[in-house]
């Protein structure tokens, strides 16, 4: 058997990550390699098109019944999916209230402790939005995922987080050895989207791995909360996953620390793509009426 | 072979400058600032004081949570304190700081019993907040006799950001308006338990002072005073009550030692705060000064010179009659001290001590050792600030080696070599000092005696260092190999 690969997508919230990632690992399935997902977000998303279900019941809340985690079996928390892909989910507390990162960290050492590895190819983070806290860092923390896939768009913000991201694996990358894979740009048909995902990449040091593009096909698989791979596996947007699963399977160990960019430089990539406007210092703070009496001084 | 005050001075620099020497360079010159000796006519102790404790070091010091559940709240008698987060913090400070009270234990009062949420992994990751309720509930059951409660904060309820406000609200009202105190006393506020007396006297004013008049039946007289900062260690604060009630005052609360809730409402009343721990109290009588014009003032009943001159202090804030009381009370006890002193000041006359204390002892107990012929040379304070440092330079001597959050090393350091006759500090010193043969007396606990506060209380502290210094043990510790 192949040595375990452990992987996670991170990415801006609502970037589609869970989206790409089930679809991605449903390819992966296709392939022959045993899965394992781990949804590490609260909202426990990330394994309803696997499933086919609303939401899977999560270590914590299950936990949270019985008393500790520690009188749960592995058994009561992991569901079998999609090509026997196996599902769970950490869950966490309702918004507002509480310590998600801290669940992450109990979920992931409560599976790693039943030996819930035993037997799979892949192991798949599935993390939430940014690296808020030490907790959504556990992820990409020493023996954990050794490369990160980040979901991202020509979106100002999404590239924002992507760097950001990028910013917390070079933190463990050294004392972990965790890589990043590459990004991968879930296409949102902004301007000039794949120049700026590849200029993106070459700034942080990696790859774009893969450009998924628009199709609304994506979306009439998730209201039947199903991959598209399983909803229509002879479409065009199957075969892009597919791509990208192969992509990601050929891409072991050819992960990289990343070189993160500051804000002044990711703004003047903007600019050199056209995007963004050169900013007028002479203008910053200054409110509508003060620039109007200076043009009428002028 | 004693040595001049500039001898002294210049051994003190000596010391200092050895003791900095063992230190990495940035440490050292942080350490630096809070050694020093006391100069003649400075207006402090030319020491730094109330920032944080290096890493790596022994500190001595506590923390918020300590300074608001174990020293301010936790002394009150009819309510029950919850120490809300993981079972440790409430663990350790189990049974207070022998904080004495006149109740029924587990009836209708509740200080030396332990009441924790005892935070799971489930609580931390979905919050503590329902869990909080249920303990509310379940002690309006068990404890029907309770007059409120207090929640104190441990720190994972500042990490995780539970809404223990909202809790004591929604709790509040459903028992008819009973007295429901959430207190932010997390124990990562703040660089020692100074922060957490400050967050406790804050709570009082604005969950007890702002519910408004609890007790509209209530009669004063022209003579009410509140004492505030007496924990009544062994009984502190009834042997100094005993002194102002002679003396014609009333004494309408005690803040907190053996308190109750009535008496914190019933103290805006009072015609005068009497003040002891300036340190831990002196924010809520600066408080109820600006609010209720209710002047304070401070006071120190360790030894009879500082009690005499404390008396006519407090005397001075009212009428003949009550002038006239405490020179009656004075006359009275002279006798009963004057014996004390005869009889211990020859086995005392002369010995030295170095003390280290928490924000108010390592300067007020220094005039009932000089009433012992006895000499300090050497204090410094956990947890005090400047306004402390300014306030010591009216009892230590010129020459004195000032130590503020003395590190364990230093304190050793500066022990071995000055060799006073006694040590005062904390238990978590004392068997330090006594391995070393120094004899020690614990100075927060009075080492499980007390009072010292009063008159009373003279007469069981002169006892008691006589106790320590003149055993006959410290004959008995030379090692046979030598």
């Amino acid at each position: 058997m192949a040595k375990l690969r452990q992987i996670a997508f991170y990415g801006k919230g609502g970037i589609g990550k869970s989206t790409t990632s089930q679809n991605t690992l449903a390819a992966l399935a296709d392939l022959g390699q045993k899965i394992l997902i781990v949804g590490c977000d609260p909202k426990a998303d990330s394994t309803r098109l696997i499933l086919h279900a609303k939401a899977q019941d999560t270590i914590l809340s299950l936990a949270a019944e019985a008393g500790s985690v520690e009188d749960l079996e592995l058994e009561d928390v992991m569901k079998v999916g999609y090509k026997d892909i196996r599902c769970v989910e950490s869950g966490g507390p309702e918004p507002g209230v509480g310590c998600a990162g801290r669940g992450v960290i109990t979920s992931i050492n409560f599976l790693e402790e039943e030996g819930a590895y035993e037997g799979i190819d892949y192991v798949s983070y599935d993390v939430l939005g940014d690296v808020v806290c030490g907790g959504f860092a556990m992820p990409i923390r020493e023996n954990k995922a050794q490369e990160i896939y980040i979901v991202m768009s020509g979106e100002m913000m999404a590239m924002y987080a992507a760097n950001n991201i990028s910013k917390g694996i070079l933190k463990y990358a050294n004392s972990g050895g965790v890589r990043l894979g590459g990004l991968v740009c879930n296409e949102r048909q902004t301007d000039k989207e794949l120049e700026l995902a590849e200029s993106l990449a070459a700034k942080l040091g990696t790859k774009l791995i893969h450009f998924v593009p628009r199709d609304n096909i994506v979306q009439h698989a998730e209201l039947r909360r199903m991959t598209v791979l399983e909803y229509a596996p002879d479409s065009k947007q199957a075969q892009e996953y597919r791509d990208l699963a192969q992509k990601i399977h050929n891409n072991s160990g050819n992960g990289i620390i990343p070189t993160p960019i500051t804000m002044d430089e990711l703004e003047d990539m903007l600019m050199e793509h056209g995007i963004m406007k050169p900013v007028d210092e002479s203008v910053v703070g200054k409110t509508a009426a003060e620039l109007a009496a200076e043009a009428a001084a002028a | 072979m004693s040595l001049t005050v500039e001898q002294v001075k210049e051994r003190n620099q000596d010391l200092i400058k050895e003791v900095l020497e063992v230190y990495p360079d940035k440490t050292a010159k942080r350490r630096a600032k809070h050694l020093g000796t006391f100069e003649e006519g400075k207006p402090d102790c030319g020491v730094k004081s109330n920032v944080k404790s290096i890493p790596g070091v022994m500190t001595i010091r506590g923390c918020a949570y300590a300074g608001s559940k174990g020293v301010v709240w936790g002394p009150i008698k009819d309510m029950i304190h919850i120490s809300h987060g993981p079972v440790g913090c409430g663990q350790y400070s189990w049974a207070a700081r022998r904080n004495y009270y006149i109740g029924t234990t587990g009836v209708d009062s509740f200080v030396t019993m332990q009441f924790t949420s005892d935070f799971q992994e489930k609580d931390i990751v979905f919050g503590g907040d329902k869990k909080l309720e249920k303990i509310m509930d379940e002690i309006q059951v068990l404890f029907p006799l309770n007059k409120g409660i207090s929640v104190q904060s441990e720190c994972p309820i500042g990490l995780i950001g539970d809404d223990i406000e909202a809790v004591s609200k929604k709790k509040s009202k459903e028992y008819d308006g009973k007295t429901i105190v959430p207190v932010r006393c997390e124990g990562f506020r703040g660089v020692s338990q100074s922060l957490g007396h400050h967050i406790a006297n804050d709570t009082i004013r604005d969950w007890i002072f702002d519910k408004g008049d609890k007790h509209p039946e209530f009669v004063g007289t022209p003579y009410d005073v509140a004492i505030i900062g007496d924990y009544n260690i062994g009984g502190d604060a009834w042997a100094s009550r005993i002194l102002l009630e002679e003396m014609g005052l009333r004494v309408i609360a005690q803040w907190s030692g053996d308190g109750s809730i009535a008496e914190l409402e019933n103290s805006p009343k009072a015609k005068l705060n009497v003040l002891h721990c300036y340190r831990s109290m002196n924010y809520i009588s600066r408080h109820m000064e600006e609010k209720y014009g209710i002047p304070w003032v401070e006071y120190n009943f360790f030894g009879p010179s500082k009690i005499e001159a404390s008396l006519r202090e407090i005397a001075s804030h009212f009428d003949d009659k009550i002038k006239e009381g405490a020179e009656k009370v004075i006359a009275k006890y002279r006798k009963m001290m004057d014996a004390v002193i005869e009889k211990y000041k020859p086995r005392l006359a002369d010995k030295t001590v170095m003390l280290f204390v928490g924000g108010l002892r390592p300067r007020h107990v220094i005039g009932a050792y000089e009433d012992l012929g006895m000499n300090v040379v050497g204090t410094g304070y956990e947890f005090g600030h400047n306004d402390d440092y300014q306030r010591t330079t009216h009892y230590v001597k010129d020459g004195t080696l000032i130590y503020d959050d003395v590190t364990g090393y230093e304190f050793e350091k500066f022990v071995e070599k000055i060799q006073p006759d006694l040590v005062g500090s904390g238990i978590k010193e004392k068997y330090v000092f006594q391995k070393m043969g120094v004899p020690f007396r614990q100075m927060h606990s009075w080492d499980y005696s007390g009072p010292y506060h009063g008159y009373d209380g003279f007469a069981i502290f002169a006892r008691d260092m006589d106790m320590a210094i003149n055993n006959p043990v410290w004959g008995l510790t030379k090692a046979p190999w030598k």
